[in-house]
């Protein structure tokens, strides 16, 4: 049966899709479904992540997951500052919704222009020992460049999950998503909280940068294709729940692997936006919407 | 400004237009000029539903997209007059914006922009899998070599582009002053509040997302003979989406004139900055003028010039 063979060989890559799908949305489940900021440009901070692993692979050698784990802490700063911006401009006086939204699209804008500037059109990609290998369970083959990011993907999530849930500031993030004026009431400062849940947001971009540049060449513009699957992560995911998040991504995954197998790779970017438009449509709330 | 004293303004900007051209005669200040009168009517369009009523729309290549490969199967099949061409094209761009309207009964504020980003890549998606016009690599048209009383067809099609400047802004102005301007902001302030109040908030969207997407149709459709080639990457490309915001908020949102100002200046500039520095690098200036007029002047150019004459006078 070779149509069988095509079938479990388009669910297993679409299952590890999925898994790294999970790490390049978490950062938008929390940015947007927790906090409210409408962080349009997180794919392209992805891509920021995914060319230092490029620099730092071809210039030193180093390997793509620890350079993604070296930079978190560089992204972090980063998320916190961009807060810090967005926070004096737009949100202390209302009026994010609008321009806010605008604000974060320049960012995009932006940033996506800088690394063209540096890196040009040319698709990039790095090497690492374990990235061309593959294996077999039976009929179905496995690769190493997805089956690697898709178990730092979900271990991420994971991760990202007991903190929210365990520790002291997880809890602060998520009480700031339900009702920062009682947060306030409580003696914590809601403009801290925020602004270490949106550095951990964009901190997890580092990672998924490197994972991304992991399973094939990267090149600028291909953030867009990626905005359309993290908020079609997030939505149907159902805003800010990291186990919803992770489900989604999974459906998505898979979608996106059955289609490009069945129909051709050209329509797989228009499953994740059509996945949108219908989660937006029908159910804005998500599958696990609060 | 009244109605006659509008016509009048407009008249002699079109008059002026058309004689330093002519005194010019160079047919590189026809190219650059349409674009500049391109990102006129595009800006426009943007500004009837972001800034009038506070929808912001990240789908301006797909309206833009939509009126030209209208224009480009009209070619194909029939070889359709150019006037042809435009009426479809605003057509077809119009009537997704009717569907645009109808989302806004689910999704408000930032879903509805996620929604419009998301429509221009299932719509380019659909272009790069249709053969008939050309699909991902893109198709050649043959463009008529002269127009009747013009000198090029590039010259013609500037003319025409100016009037559709004309007719988008003076479109803009007419809705400003009607009761359809006053329901759209009234939207965009707080749209629960106009819906008590009796406004038909539903109605007036549909107009203003129908307009808009007309508009920026009609800019797209002459857009196959002025280029000649068209493909998918070229009329989805997301510096329409970037510029047609940026203008107006640049040049003001709130006012007919702001978007004309933001279009002017920086179409302008682009267009000197593409040939003396590079295109990446113009539109590197684009996002960071962008950036920081929403944080540091916020109401525009327009509203920068308002503060100050507010000032001068106390």
């Amino acid at each position: 049966m070779v149509a069988l063979d095509l079938l479990l060989n388009a669910l297993a890559a679409g299952i590890l899709l999925g898994g790294f799908y999970a790490a390049v949305s978490l950062g938008i489940a929390v940015a947007f479904g927790l906090l409210d900021v409408v962080n349009i440009a997180h794919p392209v901070f992805v891509m920021l992540g995914a060319y230092v692993t490029y620099i730092m692979n071809v210039r030193f050698g180093l390997d793509p997951i620890l350079t993604g784990l070296l930079f978190t802490p560089v992204f972090y700063v980063l998320g916190v500052v961009l807060y810090r911006v967005y926070y004096m401009s737009f949100e202390r006086k209302g009026a994010e919704s609008l321009r806010g939204l605008v604000f974060f699209f320049g960012i995009l804008f932006i940033v996506e222009v800088s690394l063209l500037l540096a890196f040009g059109v040319d698709y990039r990609m790095v090497e690492a020992s374990y990235i061309g290998k593959t294996f077999q369970i039976g009929p179905v083959g496995i690769a190493f460049r997805l089956l690697v990011p898709c178990v730092i993907g979900m271990a991420l999530t994971g991760a990202l999950y007991l903190f929210l849930s365990r520790t002291f500031y997880g809890r602060a993030i998520q009480a700031v998503a339900q009702d920062s004026f009682a947060l306030r009431l409580m003696g914590a400062n809601p403009f801290r909280v925020k602004g270490i849940a949106f550095g951990l947001a964009i901190a997890t971009a580092a990672l998924a940068g490197a994972l991304l540049v992991m399973i094939g060449p990267v090149e600028p513009a291909m953030n867009r294709e990626y905005i359309g699957r993290v908020f079609a992560v997030a939505v149907l995911g159902g805003m800010g729940s990291i186990g919803g998040t992770l489900v989604a991504a999974l459906i998505l995954g898979i979608a996106e692997s059955l289609t490009s197998t069945f129909y051709g790779p050209s329509w797989s970017v228009a499953v994740s936006f059509g996945v949108l438009l219908l989660a937006l449509a029908v159910r804005p709330s998500g599958l696990f919407g609060r | 400004m009244g109605g006659r004293a509008f016509a009048i303004v407009a008249l002699m900007l079109v008059v002026a237009v058309l004689v330093v051209s002519s005194v010019l005669d160079n047919q590189y200040f026809y190219f650059a000029g349409y674009v500049v009168l391109q990102y006129v009517v595009l800006a426009t369009a943007w500004n009837i539903l972001g800034g009038y009523t506070g929808y912001v729309n990240f789908g301006t290549p797909a309206f833009f997209a939509l009126g030209a490969y209208t224009a480009v199967v009209l070619i194909q099949s029939l070889t359709a007059p150019l006037p042809i061409q435009l009426v479809a094209g605003a057509i077809v761009s119009g009537l997704l914006g009717l569907a645009l309207g109808y989302l806004t009964l689910r999704l408000r504020g930032v879903f509805f922009s996620i929604a419009t980003l998301a429509l221009a890549v299932v719509l380019q998606t659909m272009f790069v899998n249709w053969d008939y016009t050309g699909g991902a690599r893109g198709i050649t048209l043959a463009r008529p070599a002269t127009a009747p009383l013009f000198d090029s067809y590039v010259q013609f099609l500037f003319v025409v582009m100016l009037g559709l400047a004309v007719l988008a802004v003076a479109t803009a102005w007419w809705i400003e002053r009607s009761w359809i301007g006053r329901g759209l902001a009234a939207i965009r302030d707080n749209e629960e509040a106009a819906e008590c109040m009796g406004v038909p908030t539903l109605r007036l969207k549909l107009v203003a997302t129908t307009v808009s997407g007309a508009l920026m149709g009609l800019a797209g459709a002459p857009f196959p003979y002025y280029v000649t080639f068209v493909e998918p990457t070229s009329v989805f490309d997301l510096n329409y989406a970037v510029n047609s915001l940026a203008m107006p908020m640049i040049g003001g949102s709130t006012t007919w004139i702001g978007p004309v100002i933001g279009a002017v200046l920086l179409g302008t500039a682009q267009q000197i900055a593409t040939v003396t520095i590079s295109s990446a690098l113009n539109l590197l200036l684009v996002g960071l003028i962008l950036v920081a007029f929403v944080i540091l002047a916020p109401e525009g150019i327009v509203g920068l010039v308002q503060r100050l004459a507010r000032r001068s006078r106390a």
